[in-house]
């Protein structure tokens, strides 16, 4: 495979997001003052983050090259299936995540590489 | 004993970890910006996020803002171990807070529903976050260099990087607890196809954004029609 080239853009944006990562879980322990953030902003708190990862995975299963698939036959659909039932069938047990990416991917793969969806 | 309640957690989070190495270098990083990013963002969910927008082209303000909202559980979390760690100098919350992921969270408050008391019972709310961030730390980055350096062996074409997006579909059917999430979730995912076109990958952003206004103002109209009922 092609060695990609790692340049000072991506590397500026992978720091950032550490500092994300920082800033989101000490939010609220970097005062020592008490303090609340705003009502509306603290129940939008329950939304955004489902929202989010909702708007980078649905086009990353309907859309190729922009376009909404045309056809049924393709491998993403049915991993995506795959992973919500079983998902749903194992909810509550610790590792349900796991297992949606294991039977997801055990979808994707053989119709994938073998059926060429 | 946090360390160990996080082993019973490590084989699931050294796979995971696996995968996250794998699809980063899938996407397109290099071996260096993999390597960086697994061992210093510590977020799988906003890494996985990030990646197809890195690849993508999106300017930084995307990327980040995406990985800043999907990080925002972590704010609900800060807000409630707060009083865990105030006692703490500054450098050891933010140490702490760093390392405390879902995982490390969830085990945590279950262990001690209480915060506070005597100074040995801090100190033992401590070393168990300690213990259970350290294993936790261990196994995901572990996994992760691995990931990347096996990743070289796989041909991109078998489409592994896919293994990201499945578990984002995981992490999404875990915070689908309420039926209004689940409006959130509907209304993003039909927006980011619908605004796809847009530039800058800010059909994204334009997603979160009327999804989140929608289910607050779904939130008061429903408030308001209760209380009309009662």
């Amino acid at each position: 495979m092609i060695k990609a080239q790692t340049d000072l853009w991506t590397v500026a944006v992978i720091i950032a997001l550490a500092l994300i990562t920082v800033l989101t879980r000490t939010l609220f322990f970097i005062s020592s003052k008490p303090w609340h953030l705003p009502p509306w902003a603290q129940r939008g708190l329950q939304y955004a983050p489902i929202a989010a990862l909702s708007a980078v995975i649905v086009p990353e299963v309907l859309l190729t090259h922009g376009q909404l698939i045309a056809s049924w036959q393709d491998a993403r659909l049915f991993a995506a299936a795959a992973g919500a039932l079983w998902f749903f069938w194992h909810k509550g047990q610790g590792q349900a995540v796991l297992g949606t990416i294991v039977v997801g991917m055990a979808v994707y793969l053989p119709l994938h590489l073998v059926g060429g969806w | 004993m946090g360390a160990r309640d996080a082993m019973a957690a490590a084989p699931g989070l050294a796979a995971w970890g696996l995968m996250m190495g794998v699809a980063m270098v899938e996407s397109g990083l290099s071996t260096f910006e993999a390597l960086l990013m697994g061992t210093t963002v510590f977020a799988g969910s906003s890494q996985l996020a990030a990646i197809p927008l890195i690849a993508a082209g999106a300017p930084m303000w995307v990327v980040l803002a995406t990985g800043f909202c999907v990080n925002l559980r972590f704010v609900v979390f800060s807000a409630h171990l707060r009083p865990y760690m105030m006692h703490l100098p500054l450098w050891q919350r933010l140490l702490t807070g760093y390392l405390t992921t879902d995982l490390s969270y969830v085990l945590f408050t279950r262990r001690f529903p209480h915060h506070g008391g005597s100074a040995a019972q801090l100190h033992a709310q401590q070393a168990y976050l300690a213990g259970n961030c350290g294993v936790n730390w261990v196994a995901w980055v572990g996994c992760t260099v691995l990931g990347v350096f096996l990743a070289g062996w796989v041909p991109p074409s078998w489409g592994l990087g896919f293994a990201g997006i499945m578990a984002l579909l995981g992490i999404l059917f875990s915070l689908a607890s309420s039926p209004l999430r689940w409006v959130s979730a509907s209304v993003a995912g039909a927006a980011a196809v619908a605004a796809y076109a847009l530039p800058l990958k800010l059909n994204i952003l334009l997603a979160i954004v009327a999804a989140v206004a929608l289910c607050l103002l779904l939130e008061v109209t429903r408030r308001s029609s209760m209380k009309g009922a009662a």
